[in-house]
């Protein structure tokens, strides 16, 4: 059984560094020469660096650092700038989005969420900064710009926690940044939204997703299991195909009746990894704009069954789940604005915020008659 | 005959694990072998009684029908029909199917020379549903632990199991999870992107060869794994995705039943810290 399986490499080749293909270095160079390192080599190329670096690499990693070191110091000075209890600390610490009274504001106080759009804003730019790298550096060899473009599809996803808070009115809405925080977020996100595994496209976001891994593992299990024929050349296997590639071909045709190529197996992973962060931005755009209640949408949808007794809802409880903010226009861009203080009432199965207003009608709620 | 133009040359008989010549031949595009008649039956009888548990059911809509699985009062016995003895016959038929596929990959893998990391990979896969639905309820005493077979039912076992743990995103197994399989997805994207790149190149440009794919990665982030390692490292981090999966949920229950937001004491209270 233990016959030979290529998990590892047995003999490493040591020779000169491979300095690259000759590139343009006008506006960035490759930095250092490529070093060896053993360990690297026994699961795969043992050479590390050179990199290259440009205007745009060094951009991005300027505003990378500054919104990393914003987060840090901010979550240090939470922790009253204790070394210790920063590192004790860490997985809790967060920095937290504005608060709902901000609504929109450009600039909140720095302390109260002005720090954090701050940082978002850099992260965001760095971000983008690195996308023009995915696409220069594959011009600057006359590659396609495939990855660019699959790394857009994440970068929409990550935007649309962007735009999500823009199109509800509020930047608290956001995700914050923390370890545990964001996971807090998550939960908190899906809640309110009447539980987010009934948005079709979470569901599908899932899909793709798991689908992302399965085909990562049958990809990966079928190359090596033709290593020994040359399979991993898959350059070579696709403009001139060999056995290696005849082999992987046939044995999911004969296990499932049908097969991918080559080529187009690398084209259901583009699919399938970048249509996770499209159909995940997707379900997040809807989310609170379009669709209230994810559970209520799934019942009304005759996707989920109505669960008897505990959801039997009065109409201003139901009217309180249709959002958390209570001003929202019948037929407009929905607009923030801060709710008059109240005592809450424990008596609503409603979330917090739906529930002070519903104890405030100092302003009429205009989405109140449907 | 469903026969690729190369196709002929490699239907060879041997290579099977049980059976002999018995069921070495092909239907369609397809192997048959031993492996091939016990995945049938399995996959055949399960999807019958699906249909069977279906049609007395409340509803025929697609999206609730659903196949639950016993009361907890059964414990680890058998369930009348109707009460979730569908769903431990389905189970069963399930778990068969599954194995079989696996043997049935080894075969297909021996007659085409090929090594043996399909199977062990899809194992894998397996090893997670049975996690799943036999060890873990084993572990707890009662066949109703399972999850139930629907399409939005077995999302609300996946809500509500993960609220009687408080908050499931705390549990670190599940954070492992979570890790590999945005790991994974994130390598798919670069692997595929990398081949369709240097074979779709620039308009006008030859296809580019491997000494490209090594160099953009390095000028782009300073390390390229390789065209071998990149297929060990994603099959690496595809098979953990399914082995934390499994672990983050056999602790829950067995081996953890407070909040898993509890579980973090030990890191806030380490002596260390004192």
């Amino acid at each position: 059984m233990l016959e030979y399986q290529n998990l590892f490499t047995r003999v490493q080749v040591r020779t000169a560094p491979d300095p690259g293909l000759p590139i343009d270095e006008t506006f960035g160079q490759r930095y250092g020469t490529g070093v060896f390192n053993y360990w690297a080599g026994k699961l795969g190329d043992a050479q590390i660096g050179p990199i290259y670096l440009g205007f745009w690499g060094i951009v991005s990693l300027l505003f990378g650092f500054l919104a990393f070191e914003i987060i840090g110091l901010n979550m240090m000075k939470s922790v009253g700038w204790s070394p210790v209890e920063f590192i004790r600390q860490l997985p809790w610490l967060a920095l937290e989005p504005p608060s709902p009274e901000y609504g929109l504001q450009i600039l909140p106080p720095l302390a109260k969420g002005g720090w954090y759009l701050i940082a978002g804003f850099f992260l965001t730019f760095s971000i983008l900064c690195w996308w023009i790298r995915t696409y220069t550096r594959a011009r600057a060899l006359g590659m396609g710009t495939h990855l660019a473009w699959a790394f857009g599809a994440a970068i929409f996803l990550y935007l649309s926690f962007f735009f999500q808070p823009l199109l509800i009115g509020s930047w608290s809405e956001m995700v914050p940044f923390g370890l545990l925080a964001h996971l807090d977020w998550t939960s908190a996100f899906s809640i309110r939204y009447g539980n987010l595994y009934y948005n079709p496209f979470h569901a599908l976001s899932i899909v793709f997703l798991y689908g992302s891994v399965l085909l990562f593992a049958m990809h990966a299990a079928t190359i090596l299991a033709v290593s020994r024929l040359g399979g991993e050349r898959e350059i070579e296997q696709i403009t001139d195909r060999g056995t290696a590639a005849e082999r992987s071909a046939l044995f999911w045709r004969w296990t499932m009746g049908w097969n991918a190529t080559m080529e187009s197996i690398h084209r259901w992973a583009w699919w399938f990894a970048s249509l996770v962060g499209f159909t995940g931005g997707i379900g997040i755009l809807l989310t609170g704009t379009v669709v209230d209640n994810w559970y209520l949408w799934a019942v009304k949808h005759g996707v989920a069954p109505a669960y008897p007794a505990q959801n039997v809802l009065t109409p201003e409880q139901l009217e309180a789940l249709r959002g958390q903010y209570p001003s929202r226009l019948d037929n407009g861009f929905p607009t923030y604005i801060v709710p008059a203080p109240t005592t809450m009432t424990d008596s609503l199965a409603a979330p917090v915020d739906s529930a002070a207003a519903l104890t405030a009608p100092a302003t009429p709620a205009p989405g109140g008659t449907p | 005959m469903a026969m690729l133009s190369f196709e002929k040359k490699y239907r060879v008989r041997g290579g099977t694990l049980l059976g002999g010549d018995l069921f070495d031949f092909w239907f369609g595009p397809f192997y048959v072998g031993f492996f091939g008649v016990t995945t049938i039956f399995c996959t055949l009888l399960g999807t019958l009684l699906i249909i069977y548990g279906a049609a007395i059911g409340p509803t025929w809509n697609l999206w609730q029908i659903n196949i639950a699985p016993p009361d907890l009062k059964y414990g680890l016995g058998l369930a009348p029909l109707a009460e979730g003895g569908l769903w431990q016959m389905i189970t069963f038929c399930a778990v068969g199917a599954f194995l079989s596929w696996a043997l049935r990959q080894a075969e297909i893998s021996r007659k085409l020379g090929m090594g043996m990391h399909i199977p062990w990979a899809y194992g894998m896969a397996v090893f997670a549903y049975i996690t799943l639905v036999v060890i873990r309820p084993v572990l707890l005493g009662a066949w109703g632990h399972g999850f139930p077979y629907g399409i939005f039912s077995h999302l609300d076992w996946v809500s509500n199991v993960g609220y009687q743990y408080l908050h499931f995103h705390y549990n670190p197994a599940h954070m492992i999870a979570i890790t590999f399989f945005f790991t994974t997805t994130l390598a798919l994207a670069m692997h595929g992107s990398l081949i369709l790149s240097v074979t779709n190149p620039k308009k006008g440009e030859p296809v580019k060869t491997s000494e490209h794919e090594n160099v953009f990665f390095r000028d782009f982030l300073g390390y390229s794994i390789g065209a071998i390692g990149i297929h060990r490292l994603g099959l690496f981090l595809a098979l953990n995705a399914g082995l934390w999966s499994a672990i983050c949920i056999v602790i829950s229950g067995p081996f953890w039943t407070k909040g898993w937001p509890e579980w973090w004491g030990w890191w806030l209270n380490l002596p260390i810290w004192r």
